[in-house]
């Protein structure tokens, strides 16, 4: 057959060059790569994007009013873009001085006018992460009111005196960040305030310019040389999209990557064992909660619920299959938050769950939990199923689909709900009105985890909630969050169960890296790789 | 029943008809696969709207968002006025990825089709000798070998498999590339005219860069061939001894012709024909993209592409994606179709 000959041809020949070892470049000097799971990016504007991967990579991008240091995350918000505020004699007014100097990526300066633009803009284009700016009583309608510019001042006008730290770590999110009004208004079509052009493209003061997004693929991140802060220490910083945590860490060990953020616990152990390679812990705002529907004929007894505390076998679950990722954390605020409590003084008792039981005259009973089908969902429930029979109750698992659960628990249909939970500020605030807040239990539709699980929350909590929103001193503020948490910890039926530890594979050379803890996003300025 | 034809007409008009009623019925597949994933796309438990405005959205956001993604019409109307924006050569955009269907499609296909290329490659060029040879020796450690190779092919999960030949090419012998197209120093590098990297980096002249790409797509194309040869080796065997049975081939013997000349003269230039169709079939199964090794390589091909958009509800993606892969199918059908009638003297 003469049409094989050639073909033929290339075939021994591809098979030659494929046998020859491939030379392996580590990755250059002055580069940073790092492996994750990016494809839940939807948007990279700062108006809308909601998503981990996509605030990972404005952070970097973007500069905000306040912002945190990566290197001192417990100072809380620092002075970025705006290098001083104060907070006029009613309380309801914050204006801030705006840096002088500081330019765009475009070379456009950054003024106070382009702050204004940008949160009115946020609160207009009214998308996913809206909520933060409009709990100041900002509207589409008022905001170019409340909000404005005045030479190099800008001043946010609210409807309440609320705390001055409830306000800055709002501005500290996502949607606070300040874009290039200029270069943003030149690629405005129809109404869309830009939104189209800003889903793939970067209008930031940031420390990295946008290099390059490729969904599902890779972001490229390349320093800003000009950046007010200073450059980056690296000049490039590549996330590759690596669903798989066996891929991640064969690339680790081969060393054509810098970082791996998604290693499972097997993987983890090998990491640390390797002497070229390290595993930094960082404590993330993310928990693990069970809720407990007060619509269940069997949990609407305090006493079941008083008896489940006693149910959950922490100790077990936190030593064996959730070993290093999680660990136990029984209040609503996670470690690392203003006010966050440390008290976790349930204790796994299954007697004391029976005597509870007895006295209250309960015998016997099934309630139903309908958890998402992932490994550590099962394993959660299979251990509450087998405490809880040894009480003498029932648990009847159901697995389904992430958007199943979802769906049902938006509609209050799931009994137990086992799930995660993550801040979406960095404000008490945050947790606080997603636990402790059902101002109407009674409603059609809510959003608060308290609604989902029909918990009518005591009125005095709730006013106590709200409260602590007004308080100006932040210590006696975070004393009330102390106190709202203990009455929380002891009596609701939501109880938090672990927050989430970030396990980071990386070179030894890499230092420096912080994935913002439990209230920020990762950050790349500071991170540099020795030898 | 075709329509009787005229009096006059050629034999190469009536092909060409032929031809065309082929084609009609080809874009009326395509219509019909469409339609169908639409509404499969539509019925599923999925809100793509909760996507969009994510957990904490006011009832009003969410309305307003369905209103602007255009589900708030009825589902007829919905699926003429996609086909309308298709006909205009308009994909929409995707909720998932943020970019127009379109440039999403672009990147991702080229990237399978190069994959898939490969693989089949690897499949015909050791698959069918394979095949020949076991058929050949019927009972002989040959065949008994490719007995084997074609039960581990079929037995063996992909997911499993890939993960061992990363561990040993890339982990152990550092033979191979690792997950992903190129190493990060490529990256970019090489200006894209195809998409398919190892073309475009011989355009480039780059040869570093070739051999970068050859070999980061080796391990995942020797892995599809794998498969691919799996299935090709057994149906080539068993054509070919549908064919040595037959007194032709007893014929060609007696008269002393050289087994070779049997062989791969007389029996092989008789299954070339239902063999096309089925490597076109194995090469179709390649194109829709194997989900699975495309995760384990970290390959950005359609495959995950149309998978993860579906599980976001993501229809103008899933609806794009489909369009490709059904474009391709019902192309590959008609190119073995035409082939078939060429090369089959039955056909003419």
């Amino acid at each position: 057959m003469s049409f094989l000959k050639p073909s033929a041809r290339a075939v021994l020949f591809a098979t030659a060059v494929a046998f020859a070892p491939a030379a392996f470049a580590a990755t250059p000097a002055d580069t940073l790569v790092v492996a994750a799971t990016i494809d839940d990016i939807i948007s990279l504007d700062p108006g809308q994007s909601f998503e981990f991967s996509g605030n990972d990579v404005d952070q970097n991008l973007y500069d905000r009013l306040v912002d945190f240091d990566p290197l001192d995350l417990e100072k809380g918000f620092q002075p970025s873009l705006a290098e001083s505020w104060e907070v006029s004699e009613d309380g309801k007014t914050i204006t801030f001085t705006m840096r002088e100097g500081v330019k765009f990526h475009s070379g456009n300066p950054v003024r106070a006018e382009d702050a204004a633009w940008s949160l009115q803009r946020a609160v207009k284009l009214d998308k996913s992460p809206v909520f933060i700016l409009t709990q100041f009583g900002l509207t589409a309608d008022n905001v170019e009111e409340m909000v404005k510019a005045d030479g190099n001042k800008l001043s946010i006008t609210m409807d309440k005196p609320y705390a001055e730290s409830f306000v800055l770590n709002c501005l500290t999110a996502n949607v606070g960040s300040i874009v290039d009004k200029e270069l943003a208004m030149q690629h405005v079509e129809g109404d869309d305030l830009a939104n189209t052009w800003l889903t793939t493209n970067d209008a930031g003061s940031g420390p990295f310019t946008l290099g390059a997004w490729k969904p599902n693929e890779a972001v490229q991140f390349i320093a800003f040389e000009d950046y007010w802060g200073g450059a980056p220490k690296l000049k490039r910083v590549i996330v590759k999209n690596v669903a798989e945590s066996s891929s991640q860490r064969l690339q680790l060990e081969q060393g054509d990557i810098d970082v791996a953020r998604n290693l499972s616990p097997t993987d983890v152990d090998a990491v640390a064992a390797n002497d070229k390679l390290k595993i930094q812990d960082e404590l993330r705002g993310r928990m693990v909660y069970m809720g407990m529907s007060q619509k269940d004929p069997i949990l609407s007894n305090p006493a079941v619920i008083q008896a489940m505390h006693h149910l959950i076998d922490f100790e077990g679950m936190g030593n064996s299959f959730l070993k290093g990722q999680w660990r136990i954390h029984q209040n609503f605020l996670p470690e690392g938050y203003l006010g966050a409590s440390d008290d976790n003084s349930w204790k796994f008792d299954v007697e004391a769950a029976k005597k509870i039981l007895a006295d209250a005259g309960v015998t016997s009973g099934t309630i139903t939990t309908k958890i998402r089908d992932l490994p550590e969902y099962i394993n959660i429930a299979q251990t509450l199923q087998a405490a809880m029979a040894e009480a003498g109750l029932t648990l009847n698992i159901e697995q389904m689909t992430g958007a199943q659960v979802l769906d049902a628990y938006r509609a209050r249909q799931v009994p137990i709900f086992i799930g995660e939970w993550g801040p979406d500020y960095s404000d008490p605030q945050t947790n606080a009105s997603a636990f402790a807040l059902n101002p109407d239990n009674a409603a059609e539709k809510g959003s608060t985890i308290a609604w989902r699980n029909s918990y009518a929350v005591p009125q005095e909590m709730q006013d106590k909630v709200n409260a602590a929103l007004l308080e100006p001193d932040s210590d006696k503020r975070k004393q009330m969050y102390i106190e709202i948490q203990k009455e929380f910890h002891d009596t609701a039926p939501i109880m938090p169960l672990f927050q989430r530890v970030e396990q980071v594979g990386m070179q030894k050379g890499v230092k420096d890296w912080s994935g913002g803890g439990s209230v920020a996003w990762v950050m790349y300025k500071q991170v540099s790789k020795g030898e | 029943m075709p329509p009787k034809a005229p009096r006059g007409a050629t034999r190469t008009g009536r092909r060409l008809r032929k031809t065309g009623g082929l084609l009609l019925s080809l874009l009326l597949t395509l219509l019909g696969l469409l339609l169908v994933t639409f509404i499969i796309g539509r019925v599923m438990p999925i809100d793509p709207v909760m996507k969009v405005v994510g957990e904490r959205a006011s009832p009003a956001q969410i309305e307003a968002a369905r209103v602007a993604m255009g589900l708030d019409k009825p589902l007829i109307v919905q699926f003429f006025n996609y086909m309308g924006d298709v006909l205009r050569g308009d994909f929409g955009r995707s909720i998932s990825t943020g970019h127009p269907v379109a440039e999403d499609l672009r990147r991702v296909f080229p990237a399978t089709l190069e994959l898939a290329s490969l693989g089949t490659l690897i499949g015909v060029f050791v698959g069918i000798p394979l095949g020949v040879i076991a058929a050949a020796n019927r009972g002989g450690w040959i065949d008994q070998v490719a007995r084997v190779v074609a039960l581990v092919g079929y037995s063996v999960p992909i997911f499993w498999l890939g993960l061992m030949g990363l561990l040993v090419f890339y982990g152990i012998l550092g033979w191979v590339g690792g997950p992903g197209r190129q190493d990060i120093i490529y990256d970019g590098m090489v200006t894209t005219h195809t998409g398919l990297l190892l073309i475009d980096t011989l355009i480039a002249g780059d040869w570093g860069a070739f051999r970068d790409a050859f070999s980061h797509i080796i391990l995942p194309a020797s892995l599809l061939g794998y498969f691919s040869l799996a299935y090709i080796s057994r149906m080539t065997r068993s054509f070919m001894l549908e064919q040595l049975s037959a007194e032709y081939i007893t014929t060609a013997r007696v008269k002393g012709l050289s087994e070779s000349k049997v062989i791969w003269r007389h029996a092989f230039g008789n299954i070339l024909v239902p063999l096309i169709t089925v490597i076109a079939l194995s090469f179709g199964s390649l194109l829709e993209g194997s989900v699975l090794t495309e995760i384990i390589f970290s390959w950005p091909g359609i495959g995950s592409y149309i998978t993860k958009t579906l599980l976001a509800g993501d229809m103008n993606a899933v609806l794009g994606g489909t369009i490709v892969v059904g474009t391709c199918f019902v192309a590959l059908n008609l190119l073995s179709d035409i082939l078939y009638r060429v090369m089959d003297p039955r056909a003419q």
